[in-house]
């Protein structure tokens, strides 16, 4: 079974591949075949790690057990069956109600999450080295730093939140970007260039990274297993 | 009733999530742990109804005929093998642990490492240093695709060995994610989180009211 497997696994890499060389029946039948798994997969996932636990066995706990607390997870289900409104014409608009739980929910959930993980954190990162700065020039740091790796810290303090400022100046849209304005703008552009050239350099390697990783097994595992 | 209810609910749960996490009170924390599992049983639905659109588009190309629909039989094929295995049987049955290591994963490492072969084909097109900016990018993404890797460090002692930086490949791609282009994500984090406040605040208002979509 384990060799079929590696068999089947090299057979759909390989249909893949074949989209290098153009469109073909081989790499539209991978294509399909990965939707229909993959939404299949959601399915059973969502099914067995969202809906049973959460709704089915305390719904079956109550109708077999003591407690009537478990009937509660109704009202969810009620709300979800409702998304279903959205296939017959005249009663699309019940599909507002889940909608607009979910959505409600989200915002609700996310001003506090974001205010905390987004707007604070960052802002106490983009501060914080300015107290070891401090703490290493009154004598007060636990560990003193080398001077030479002392300058670059200073160098990156100040970088920081000069990008920082930059950065927010050429997204801030209210004041016309003329003057000073544009020209902090200019050097937020700049930062900007540096943090998209650094995720497109990440991503390459990243894709790079899996695409030795399916050779490797082309190559070893695969082609390994015939000799 | 079509519109008001839905915009109250809204209201409703938005308030309900943005209270109870600010209050440490048993109650408020049981409330919090209910509506998010209420949300979570919600969510499922939704997958479910997306499904049957998929099944309803391809089902409509078989019937009409249209170009590849012969394709559909095989997204029709991998979905009901998954579903007819899993939902039973659950995730941790031997046959649907197969499918998902030898067909699924397989299949989604290759589809995105062919995202190497057309990035350094539009890298090749785009990157051309007109300007400062395009400049910026293109040396920042020379350095970091450097320090990644061991031949990296060869060229760039290759390129570097008349200055003070040998061996310093990867101390100059960590430099350069931990200070300009942090500092760059950072401002990116700040005006897109303040964005979201912003707009959270304007739903849970009803201010902004496009997910209830048009008519009446």
């Amino acid at each position: 079974m384990q060799v079929f497997g590696i068999w089947v696994a090299a057979f759909l890499t390989l249909c893949i591949y074949s989209f290098l060389y153009q469109d073909n029946p081989l790499y539209r039948f991978a294509e399909h075949l990965f939707v229909g798994i993959s939404v299949g997969y959601g399915i059973v996932l969502s099914i067995h790690e969202g809906f049973i636990p959460l709704a089915w066995n305390p719904i079956w706990a109550s109708l077999t057990g003591d407690s009537l607390s478990g009937l509660w997870k109704l009202i969810p289900i009620f709300f979800g069956l409702l998304f279903f409104a959205r296939l017959s014409p005249r009663h699309t608009w019940l599909i507002r109600y889940p909608i607009a739980i979910l959505i409600g929910f989200g915002a609700g959930i996310a001003i506090p999450n974001v205010l905390r993980a987004n707007i604070f954190e960052q802002t106490r990162g983009t501060i914080e080295p300015f107290s070891v700065i401090h703490s290493q020039t009154t004598g007060t740091a636990v560990e003193v730093m080398p001077s030479g790796e002392f300058t670059v810290f200073i160098i990156g303090a100040v970088l920081m939140v000069i990008g920082v400022i930059c950065t927010l100046t050429y997204f801030f849209f209210s004041v016309e970007h003329r003057g000073p304005i544009s020209w902090l703008s200019k050097v937020g552009i700049c930062f900007l260039m540096v943090g998209f050239g650094s995720a497109f350099g990440n991503t390459v390697m990243g894709r790079v990274t899996l695409l030795i990783q399916r050779v490797d097994f082309l190559l070893n595992t695969w082609i390994g297993s015939i000799f | 009733m079509k519109r008001l209810i839905p915009l109250v609910l809204c209201f409703i749960f938005g308030i309900v999530m943005i209270a109870t996490q600010f209050s440490p009170h048993p109650i408020s924390k049981r409330v919090y742990e209910e509506v998010v599992n209420g949300a979570l049983i919600i969510s499922p639905f939704a997958l479910v109804l997306a499904t049957v659109t998929l099944i309803q588009t391809h089902a409509t190309r078989i019937l009409r005929r249209s170009d590849h629909w012969q394709y559909s039989f095989v997204v029709f094929a991998g979905l009901i093998t998954m579903v007819v295995i899993g939902v039973p049987f659950g995730p941790k049955n031997t046959v649907f642990e197969w499918l998902y290591n030898n067909v699924q994963v397989p299949m989604d490492a290759t589809m995105f490492s062919l995202l190497a072969f057309f990035i350094a084909s539009a890298a090749y097109r785009a990157f051309r240093a007109r300007t400062t900016e395009a400049t910026l990018l293109l040396v920042t993404a020379l350095i970091v695709m450097l320090g990644n890797v061991p031949v990296g460090n060869l060229v760039w002692n290759k390129l570097m060995s008349w200055t003070p930086w040998v061996d310093q490949a990867s101390a100059a791609r960590e430099w350069i994610l931990y200070n300009p282009n942090l500092s760059a994500r950072r401002g990116i984090i700040l005006g897109v989180s303040l964005g979201v406040i912003s707009q959270s605040v304007r739903i849970i208002l009803g201010i902004e009211r496009s997910y209830l979509g048009g008519g009446d």
